[in-house]
């Protein structure tokens, strides 16, 4: 299956550079290559039925047919050794550790910006940044609960993080998914005595969101709220409330009265404690925000500033996953913990300070340019790739609105044998860990690869043509 | 339960039963023209117009096909994506709404009705519908038949079960009379009378409703008597009408607690009266009133059972003084938009 397989001159997550296998990758290696080519393609066909019978699919916008699409799956999984997992354990839980002391501060004492560490125009002018809410408390002073941290590695294979999604993270059911689809389909590759289960996902989310509702006596009603079954990840909102045991709600379903958020059910209303919400800050009431939010629930952010309501993630939370506040991560990790990055992040220039637009702009066609207030792989310009009209483009967005931009070296991400048309080739990717911060920070061991099937192609999204693999972590 | 989650689910079993009696008229008319090889296209147009007539359709139907021809109509109700209520339209609708409350069905619940949308939309499903259409609507009464069966062995006996129920039951009751009052329509009978329902079309109709076998067993004669007084008041039969509404009149008193046979809501109210009319009424007091009257004044009930329904557990009027959102929330540009909004 992997004869002829090359890794050329990228970091592998299998082979070593003079092409033997990796020791902890050798088991792997010994099964897939004892599994027949066409057997393996039928297989993997069955894995594409088992997600859509299952609905394992996401709906494709601007299509009139309406139609739903499953992420591609590929069954060669990435595989962690231990001691590499231990090293992202220790490093994500000290960044989350940070972030959420960096987002106390920014909503109260902004103490940071008094000392000059950020200056303060980068705060004020990030865009999910809620000065509505200074001076509130939430509940355990937790802001990001879910954090979906993008991980990558250099050619050197060193782990960077790329991106810390603390406002809605989205992906987790896929990390489950995956699994199960894996286990079931292609169970004599699976090794259950070394492969750590990903499994409590769903109830270390529960009790998290148990520990923070605000009322602590009998038993918090906690909910998942969703913009609804037109959303792309709708079908993971349901999975995840299926798999908590708790209601999905939308807007609608919801109602505040005195302060107080109740739903609606066929009996008349009952209290709610706790939100998971899939809904963004700017969506979610339309008092505060949007005014013309038809999803949200109006008059849900005075219950929550009366404390009558927890939030996951609580509002205000993308000032710290913010573009540019990026860049100065290692810099809160250091000054509120006192501590050197455990994980490093990824050079950044930030278009807004002088010196850096300059060095962006004579360097356009050898970085990666994002716009700050983008997500999902929009708004960008990968410089290798592109044409000059492209590159003079951006040219001018970035001169007339500096703020908005900020430029990375292009880091060529690890690759992993895939499954290709052509046979098993290497397919750059990036890792998302779920962290849940509850009553401590944890990590699930494992969590979601994405892998971009396209030939050469940096970009692992599913809406630019990405697809997933099972990640296992080792437990030894 | 939540009032939305409610309604949603009531709605996905009324879609799955719909879908059910569609096929089942559709097939049980197709064996009957079988019988009648001997017509010409005319008098099989007139055949089917009572089937489009008796599902409420003929409006659309016109506007798509001006002529009326026995494979148009058979297209029209089965798989015609412009037809709401085709079979295909159901199943789709049944399974999106499967699908807004998967969180609240069994997993084999789901996996059933979506195999069965995936198959309706299936090059296969297309190629017997054109080549072996028994097949076609055989594999969808089977498919409901094992949705049934699973929802009744896998489906925890709570209050989302009895809005289940009510659907089902709603729906069936409703569709049951249509099917007897195919026979309202029935082709001039050349002297400018309304052609009499021989034993031919009872034989039809009864076997639409699968019950061919326990009619017999109850010896009635196939004519309108008989067939009116099994299915409308067979005390036993579960596609009968009284049977039906006696299942809607006790779930709605499990979902709001109340004793029956008295009310505290106005659904229980107009249940219960409909209920006692069907207990203490005959066929005698349906054919002298005229089958069609009769049939159409039972559906309008059902309709009024079914907005109270809605009323009384959904919409509760008496907790809120604005209904906005509620709803059916229209899906306009802007909220698309807003729903699709990125997650991270």
């Amino acid at each position: 299956m992997l004869e002829g397989y090359l890794p050329d001159a990228f970091f592998d997550e299998m082979f070593l550079p003079d092409g033997t296998v990796r020791p902890h990758c050798a088991p792997l290696l010994e099964r897939i290559s004892g599994l027949d080519q066409n057997d393996f393609m039928a297989r993997k066909a069955t894995c594409e039925l088992y997600f859509l019978t299952q609905g394992v699919t996401f709906n494709v916008y601007h299509d009139s047919q309406g139609s739903e699409r499953i992420f591609p799956f590929d069954p060669v999984p990435r595989v962690i050794p231990a001691n590499e997992w231990e090293h992202l354990e220790s490093g994500l839980t000290q960044r989350i550790t940070a972030l959420n002391l960096f987002l106390h501060d920014i909503y109260h004492d902004q103490q940071i910006l008094k000392d000059g560490i950020i200056p303060r125009s980068f705060i004020e002018q990030a865009r999910h940044y809620r000065p509505e809410f200074r001076g509130i408390d939430v509940p355990a002073d937790i802001y990001i609960h879910i954090c979906g941290s993008d991980l990558i590695r250099d050619e050197k294979g060193e782990w960077l993080v790329l991106e810390d999604n603390g406002r809605c993270p989205s992906g987790a059911s896929y990390l489950l998914e995956n699994r199960k689809a894996l286990k079931r389909v292609f169970p004599d590759l699976f090794d259950t005595s070394s492969v750590r289960s990903v499994d409590s996902y769903p109830l270390e989310v529960l009790e998290m969101l148990r520990h923070i509702a605000p009322r602590k006596s009998g038993n918090p009603v906690c909910v998942l709220l969703t913009p609804g079954c037109h959303n792309s990840a709708y079908f993971e909102h349901c999975y995840l409330a299926r798999e908590m045991g708790i209601e999905i709600v939308e807007g609608r379903d919801l109602v505040v009265r005195d302060n107080v958020v109740y739903m609606r059910t066929t009996r008349g209303l009952e209290r709610v404690d706790v939100i998971y919400r899939r809904i963004d800050d700017d969506f979610i009431d339309p008092v505060v925000f949007r005014k013309d939010s038809v999803l949200g629930v109006p008059g849900i952010m005075n219950a929550y500033r009366a404390g009558n309501v927890a939030l996951a993630n609580a509002v205000g939370t993308g000032v710290a996953d913010d573009k540019a506040i990026y860049a100065f991560v290692p810099d809160i990790i250091r000054y509120y913990l006192a501590q050197e990055p455990i994980l490093q992040s990824v050079p950044t220039y930030l278009a807004a300070k002088d010196d850096d637009l300059r060095y962006i702009l004579d360097h356009l066609p050898e970085l990666v340019v994002k716009a700050t207030n983008e997500s999902g792989g929009y708004g960008m310009l990968m410089g290798p790739a592109a044409c000059k009209t492209e590159i003079a483009e951006f040219r001018e967005r970035i001169i007339a609105d500096p703020t908005n931009y900020i430029a990375q070296p292009v880091v060529s991400l690890s690759r992993c044998p895939t499954w290709c048309d052509e046979g098993m080739e290497g397919r750059h990717v990036d890792l998302r860990p779920y962290i849940i911060y509850g009553e401590t920070p944890r990590i699930v061991p494992g969590g979601l690869t994405r892998v971009a099937l396209k030939k050469g192609s940096l970009v692992v999204n599913s809406s630019q043509g990405g697809g997933s693999k099972d990640t296992w972590v080792l437990r030894q | 339960m939540l009032s939305r989650v409610a309604n949603t689910l009531y709605w996905m079993a009324r879609y799955v039963e719909r879908a059910d009696n569609l096929a089942r008229l559709i097939d049980v008319n197709r064996h009957l023209l079988l019988d009648n090889e001997t017509l010409g296209s005319d008098r099989i147009a007139d055949f089917w117009r009572p089937i489009i007539l008796c599902t409420g359709d003929e409006e659309l139907f016109q506007s798509i096909y001006p002529e009326t021809h026995g494979e148009d109509v058979i297209r029209f109700l089965t798989d015609d994506p412009r037809n709401v209520s085709s079979i295909a339209s159901c199943i789709a609708q049944a399974r999106e709404s499967a699908r807004t409350v998967r969180d609240q069905i069994s997993d084999e619940m789901w996996e059933e009705i979506n195999a069965l949308h995936l198959f309706v939309r299936s090059d296969e499903a297309a190629y017997l519908l054109k080549e072996a259409p028994p097949r076609y609507y055989e594999r969808i009464r089977r498919s409901v038949a094992t949705f049934l069966g699973i929802s009744a062995t896998s489906h925890t006996r709570d209050e989302g079960w009895e809005f289940m129920q009510l659907g089902r039951h709603l729906e069936r009751a409703d569709k049951t009379t249509r099917f007897l009052d195919t026979t309202s329509y029935l082709p001039d009978d050349g002297q400018g009378g309304i052609g009499a329902p021989g034993m031919l079309h009872w034989t039809a109709i009864l076997g639409s409703c699968g019950a061919l076998g326990a009619f017999r067993a109850a010896h009635h004669r196939f004519d309108v008597e008989g067939a009116l007084s099994f299915l409308v008041f067979s005390r036993n039969f579960p596609r009968s009408v009284r049977y039906c509404a006696d299942r809607v009149d006790e779930c709605i008193h499990l979902i709001s607690g109340s004793p029956r046979g008295g009310f505290l809501n106005e659904a229980e109210r107009v249940s219960g009266r409909l209920l006692a009319d069907l207990n203490y009424g005959n066929a005698q007091d349906a054919m002298a009133l005229g089958l069609h009257p009769y049939l159409d004044g039972l559906q309008e009930r059902f309709n009024r059972i079914g907005e109270l329904i809605f009323e009384t557990f959904v919409l509760m009027p008496e907790m809120f003084e604005s209904q906005r959102s509620m709803q059916q929330r229209g899906h306009d540009a802007l909220t698309a938009w807003q729903e699709q909004q990125q997650q991270q």
